[in-house]
């Protein structure tokens, strides 16, 4: 049977696949990609901490509404991301990260 | 929910998480995160949050993927494929990921509470119709549905998110409209005089 340890787990898994894929992959859109898996990963745990710990008989819904509140700042973070991302290819021809490297020089 | 599909939908989800990370076309990767957001939908629903699922299945797998995949094809990053992956970063991404499983799995064995099974954790609409009752809060619909021994779950979050939660929905409202302005904002053209150099967008040439 399934635990709340395993819903934990699963989510922790995905969470750092994010995490390799933020560190390892070199393309723009890759690691962006990878940033809202791991906020998935979040509302996972967010979601089975509220069945898991239910209040008068229903699931916590304090935590469902987190996760309402965080897919909804995630919506406006890719848009405002991915325009970045455009306005940044127009400049520079490239979605690289080793090629973006003006700050540190 | 059978331990059977729980096992099946993680391994979807996991397994189209890892495609994610390690194919090397974007339009590749972009599809195994919409199957992987599927996968997690389901998991939603396993837990009895219906309307989370379905807002998954909306906002995430539906509107933000098809934006990320009308920006890949946009680009048209398809140069970017023939660089070889630089060993540093492997290996640092690999040692980082390594500590933080163990980390986890140290603390989730340490973790009695999440020993519970989800059968030891039923729902109980009775209770609630009761608690509701004594509390004084009377909404018509979601008591029936509970005296139904149903669980209303779309009614009770917008009962939540209408009532302890407006304020919240207010701000998230006026960041939405922030983002929509800011999106408009950053990728106007500055300069109009430079516009037609532009080689920018043409239609995907990939299939």
């Amino acid at each position: 049977m399934i635990t709340l340890n395993d819903y934990l787990l699963v989510s922790g898994l995905l969470f750092a696949i994010g995490l390799a894929g933020v560190v390892l992959r070199r393309n723009l859109i890759i690691i962006f990609m990878c940033l809202e898996m791991m906020l998935s990963a979040a509302n996972l745990s967010l979601v089975a901490f509220s069945r898991f710990n239910p209040s008068n008989g229903l699931p916590d819904y304090n935590g469902q509404m987190m996760v309402f509140l965080i897919i909804t700042v995630a919506a406006a973070e890719v848009a405002v991301g991915l325009a970045i991302i455009i306005a940044l290819f127009r400049a520079r021809r490239t979605v690289h990260v080793d090629d973006l490297d003006a700050m540190k020089h | 929910m059978p331990s059977v599909l729980f096992y099946l939908f993680s391994a979807i989800m996991l397994g189209f998480g890892i495609l994610v990370v390690a194919l090397r076309n974007p339009v590749s990767s972009a599809l195994s995160l919409a199957m992987s957001f599927l996968g997690l939908a389901a998991l939603f629903v396993s837990l009895g949050a219906f309307f989370i699922g379905v807002i998954q299945v909306l906002v995430y797998a539906g509107a933000v993927m098809v934006l990320f995949l009308f920006i890949i094809m946009l680009l048209d990053i398809q140069a970017e494929q023939r660089r070889k992956l630089n060993l540093p970063a492997v290996i640092g991404g690999s040692f980082l990921v390594l500590v933080f499983a163990l980390q986890l799995a140290t603390v989730l064995g340490s973790f009695p509470e999440g020993h519970r099974l989800l059968n030891a954790v039923p729902l109980s609409p009775e209770t609630a119709l009761a608690a509701r009752q004594a509390a004084g809060t009377v909404h018509a619909s979601i008591d029936q549905d509970l005296a139904a021994g149903k669980l209303p779950d779309v009614k009770l979050i917008g009962e939540t998110l209408f009532t302890r939660y407006h304020f919240h929905l207010q701000i998230i409202g006026v960041l939405l409209l922030v983002a929509t302005v800011g999106v408009i904002v950053i990728s106007r053209r500055e300069d109009k005089t430079a516009a037609p150099s532009e080689p920018a967008a043409p239609a995907p040439s990939q299939p």
